[in-house]
């Protein structure tokens, strides 16, 4: 007997997400997903910005990792509310572990949430975990051909940060390419050029975040 | 290797599936593998295989088809297959492009007794 069906295999992570997202929602907390390949950048762009913003909103973190909790003690080290996540083997979060660390935050204290994905230039992509929007990070060391080479998550982000612009004497690769590639995949994408070493670019990343979390309707201090 | 996790959410699926019409066996199943979705084939089947082998879903044959990326323009509402994973109206050049099919992951069909 055949069977038509029709369904998404993803739908039961998908409406995890969507009550994750309407939990965000009512506690006024806008949430972004970062990705990057291992290595990007993730954890080093939380840190400054962290500290870029410390008197304008209140931040909170979850850390994805495989293993270890060496993310997490970083943005600890901030003073600022951090869960570390263990996906033990999987290479991306999905919805279920981030319900999971809700009991570990107090929402009404927070504007901005940030979750950083496992390091992984593929999966991540494909599993919502509730967030209002995704930001990838690609370092200049990983190459111009990225985007074409994977191109979901390129597809998905609303922000990617191109970082490492400091080493760009030192690597062949170049920032046009990048953006061209990415923009062919993603015509609405917002990009910068960052350096999180000697912090170049990221005041126009800073504001630009600033005015995301406002035009959600969330009051910052400080301006 | 998330192909994990989806063969595990598929299996969820099936056997929800299964129980809704009383079927015991799975013959196959037939899957629409988007064109812009990360999945590897080979991988899927294979955390397939291993997952169900020794359940009531052991031997069912995993069928699948790449559905490749379609694109309505919002502009001129024009149709079109987006080549290159290029998301602009070959028609007017608009990059107001709707994805109408290519991103997704779905069951189509099962085969039961
Ligand atoms: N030169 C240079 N090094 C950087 C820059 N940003 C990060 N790094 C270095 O890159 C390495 C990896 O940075 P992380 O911030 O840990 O990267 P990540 O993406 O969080 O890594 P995972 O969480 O393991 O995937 C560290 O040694 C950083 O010091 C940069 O802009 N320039
Ligand atoms: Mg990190
Ligand atoms: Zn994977
Ligand atoms: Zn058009």
């Amino acid at each position: 007997m055949k069977i038509s069906v029709v369904k998404n295999i993803l739908e039961a992570n998908d409406r995890i997400a969507q009550e994750n997202r309407a939990i965000f929602d009512k506690k006024g907390l806008v949430v972004f997903n970062l990705m990057s390949s291992p290595g990007a950048g993730k954890t080093s762009l939380l840190e400054k910005t962290i500290d870029g913003l410390k008197d304008h909103l209140r931040m909170g973190v979850i850390e994805g990792d495989i293993q270890s909790s060496q993310d997490a003690e970083r943005i600890a080290r901030r003073g600022i509310p951090v869960v570390q996540i263990n996906t033990g083997g999987a290479c991306h979060l999905d919805g279920n572990m981030i319900r999971d660390t809700f009991e570990d935050f107090n929402f009404d204290d927070l504007d901005l949430l940030v979750v950083e994905n496992v390091g992984n230039l593929v999966c991540p992509a494909e599993f919502q975990v509730g967030e209002d929007f995704k930001v990838m990070i690609l370092s200049v060391t990983e190459g111009a051909d990225k985007p074409s080479k994977y191109p979901l998550m390129f597809h998905e982000s609303k922000v990617l940060l191109i970082n490492k612009i400091d080493l760009l004497p030192y690597v062949d690769c170049d920032i046009q390419t990048i953006k061209k590639e990415a923009l062919k995949i993603n015509p609405h994408l917002t990009m910068f050029e960052i350096s999180c070493k000697t912090g170049e670019g990221l005041d126009a990343w800073y504001s630009w975040l600033k005015e995301a979390v406002r035009s959600r309707g969330v009051d910052l201090k400080g301006k | 290797m998330h192909e994990m996790s989806i063969a595990q959410s598929l299996i969820d699926i099936l056997r929800e599936e299964m129980a809704k019409h009383n079927a015991g066996t799975l013959r196959s199943v037939r899957l629409h593998i988007g064109q812009l979705s990360a999945i590897v084939p080979d991988s899927l089947s294979f955390c397939f295989e291993v997952m169900t082998s020794g359940t009531e879903l052991e031997g069912a044959g995993l069928i699948m088809e790449t559905i490749p990326l379609k694109g309505t323009c919002r502009d001129c509402k024009q149709t079109f297959e987006i080549q290159d994973y290029t998301f602009e109206c070959p028609e007017c050049a608009s990059t107001e492009i709707d994805t109408i099919a290519g991103q997704d992951l779905s069951i189509v069909e099962m085969e039961v007794d």
